[in-house]
């Protein structure tokens, strides 16, 4: 009797301090979040002496100055407009080179496969030098367009290989079953690739989505001109100009954070799926 | 007919071909060519100097203290932060209540942008106005609050440990991963063997997860020497280049020297040893999965 109470204590003692290790990490990956939200919810006389968790009164203007006067607005439009141009971008360049290495026959596919995945392994540390002079001499250095086929390029590599992965499972019979149909080699991709490729798309589009709502260094050598910078680069050219002005500064930072937390809490499966897979490339 | 069906195949990677070649290949072979020159960006004449910019990374030494400085961060996240990770994952691998709830929040640094957690952490280090010099007095320990960002003796540490808060949740995804796969019964077996917990995490838990531990080790390796956003967001690479990384030297050398060609040979360089790194370290891992 004395044993088996023993070992419930001591069971019972280690889940506590399990429990009490996993809470005080928790609680720091979350509190300066909640002190971000705080501090962008005083006033800028109040903000360097107040120091509650939840402000005397609640000071929701920041926000409206920061959209307006802070120019957040409009770098917002922007980040959510380069967001979803790369994603689709990269979803159909992606998609089509990936279903032709996979199911697709013609000379040199190996080689230009072979090509993409050392693309991944190589690092190239200042690669945005030459990029820099290549988007002048192509007039297209201080423009979306510029930006966004760069940002194409960035995820491509990475997501022609996680769709070429699926595609490779993919059993083979919906296909000839459309091509007996009559249906074009293009009409497979899309009626009948694309769909069944559902699950990793939407892993695909994730990552890249997250990817380029966080780019930092290539907005910051691409945009000259502030209408145009995404969120990332606005935070800083803010703070660069207005060192004083933290209510605002944190409202920013809220409407920056908010948008990719509220993402990764509907789809936290997806992420956690490609972690792991992108893991297992790795 | 062959010939056409080729052809139409090649449609299908054609516009993933040629981004690729446009904004990877033509900038990855004009790095080794504008590292031999000496120009400005702007100019349309570049000058010529050979190898001259190689040599001159060999005695610039605000570049070896960044690499150093670099590999220092890079240690702290190679300990501290895959520690943590594992001790989490160890910790959620196991029936435990909460365990999905502890998963999805240790992601959430990771899914912020390095801007975001460089300036709100910047905000609670603040030496005059930060909340961390606030609790540190007002717990009675005024001797420990400091200027953490601007005092030169704690700003790389302090932003090695923020980057290693940022970074953990990916450990932990991937540590996790790999503990879920050893199988239930090799425990149940180290048991019934009579071999205690330790025994157990000694001799199961741990010859299993070494090559999980090295792809961690990689990816925080190469991961961590080329991160840069962070520290522009926290101290801008200083105090006196204190926190100063090469990624923020090549970024400087381009932008604030215009020195383009400079700039390209540092990229080459640093490169070329990160390569050597991970080249190293699959031989290792693939030399632990052997034995």
């Amino acid at each position: 009797m004395k044993t088996t109470l023993y070992y419930k204590t001591k069971k019972i003692g280690i889940n506590i301090l399990i429990h009490l290790f996993l809470l005080s990490v928790a609680i720091t990956c979350i509190f300066p979040l909640v002190w971000m939200v705080s501090s962008s919810l005083k006033t800028q006389e109040t903000i360097f002496r107040d120091t509650s968790l939840i402000p005397k009164s609640f000071h929701f203007e920041n926000y409206y100055l920061a959209w307006m006067e802070g120019g957040f607005g409009r770098n917002f439009l922007n980040s959510i407009f380069y967001t979803t141009s790369v994603v689709i971008g990269i979803i159909i360049v992606s998609s089509l080179a990936a279903y032709a290495f996979s199911r697709l026959r013609f000379p040199g596919s190996n080689l230009l496969f072979f090509m993409f995945m050392a693309a991944m392994m190589i690092p190239i540390p200042g690669s945005f030098v030459p990029l820099y002079v290549l988007l002048n001499k192509l007039h297209l250095r201080n423009t979306a367009l510029g930006y966004i086929l760069c940002m194409i390029n960035v995820g491509l590599s990475t997501s022609i290989f996680l769709l070429k992965t699926f595609f490779d499972k993919m059993p083979k019979e919906l296909e000839d079953a459309a091509r007996i149909d009559g249906c074009s080699k293009l009409g497979i991709w899309w009626h009948v690739a694309l769909p069944l490729a559902k699950p990793v798309l939407a892993v695909v589009v994730i990552f890249n989505a997250l990817n380029v709502w966080n780019e930092y260094v290539l907005a910051l050598i691409i945009f000259d001109s502030k209408p145009l910078m995404p969120l990332q680069v606005a935070l800083t050219t803010f703070q660069g100009e207005f060192i004083t002005r933290y209510p605002l500064l944190m409202a920013g930072l809220t409407i920056t954070a908010l948008p990719i937390i509220l993402v990764y809490l509907l789809m936290q499966k997806y992420i956690v799926k490609g972690v792991t897979q992108g893991a297992v490339v790795g | 007919m062959r010939l056409k069906s080729s052809l139409e195949n090649y449609i299908f990677v054609l516009p993933a071909v040629l981004i690729f070649v446009i904004f990877y290949v033509i900038p990855f072979i004009r790095v080794f060519q504008l590292g031999l020159y000496e120009w400005d960006g702007i100019l349309p004449t570049k000058i010529f100097v050979g190898l001259d910019n190689f040599k001159e990374i060999l005695t610039d030494k605000i570049w070896w203290q960044s690499m150093w400085q670099a590999g220092y961060i890079t240690l702290i996240a190679l300990t501290l932060q895959n520690a943590v990770a594992f001790l989490l994952a160890w910790a959620c691998d196991r029936e435990i209540r909460l365990k999905n709830f502890y998963r999805v929040i240790f992601f959430i640094p990771p899914v912020l942008s390095e801007v975001v957690v460089g300036l709100v952490w910047q905000w609670i280090l603040d030496g005059n106005y930060g909340l961390l010099n606030h609790w540190l007095i007002h717990l009675g320990l005024p001797n420990l609050a400091r200027n953490w960002l601007s005092d030169p003796n704690t700003a790389l540490t302090t932003v090695a440990i923020v980057h290693s808060w940022k970074g953990f949740g990916w450990g932990f995804l991937i540590f996790l991963a790999g503990l879920q796969t050893i199988p239930r019964e090799l425990y149940e077996a180290s048991r019934v063997d009579g071999a205690n917990a330790w025994h157990a995490f000694k001799n199961v838990t741990i010859p299993l997860m070494i090559p999980v531990a090295v792809l961690v080790a990689i990816l925080t390796i190469l991961g961590t020497m080329q991160a840069f956003v962070l520290i522009i967001a926290m101290t801008g690479g200083g105090p006196a280049y204190h926190t100063q990384v090469p990624v923020l030297r090549i970024l400087a050398s381009m932008r604030g020297s215009s020195r383009f060609g400079y700039a390209c040979a540092q990229g080459i360089s640093f490169g070329v040893i990160l390569m050597a790194i991970s080249f190293i370290q699959y031989r290792f891992s693939k030399h632990a999965r052997q034995t």
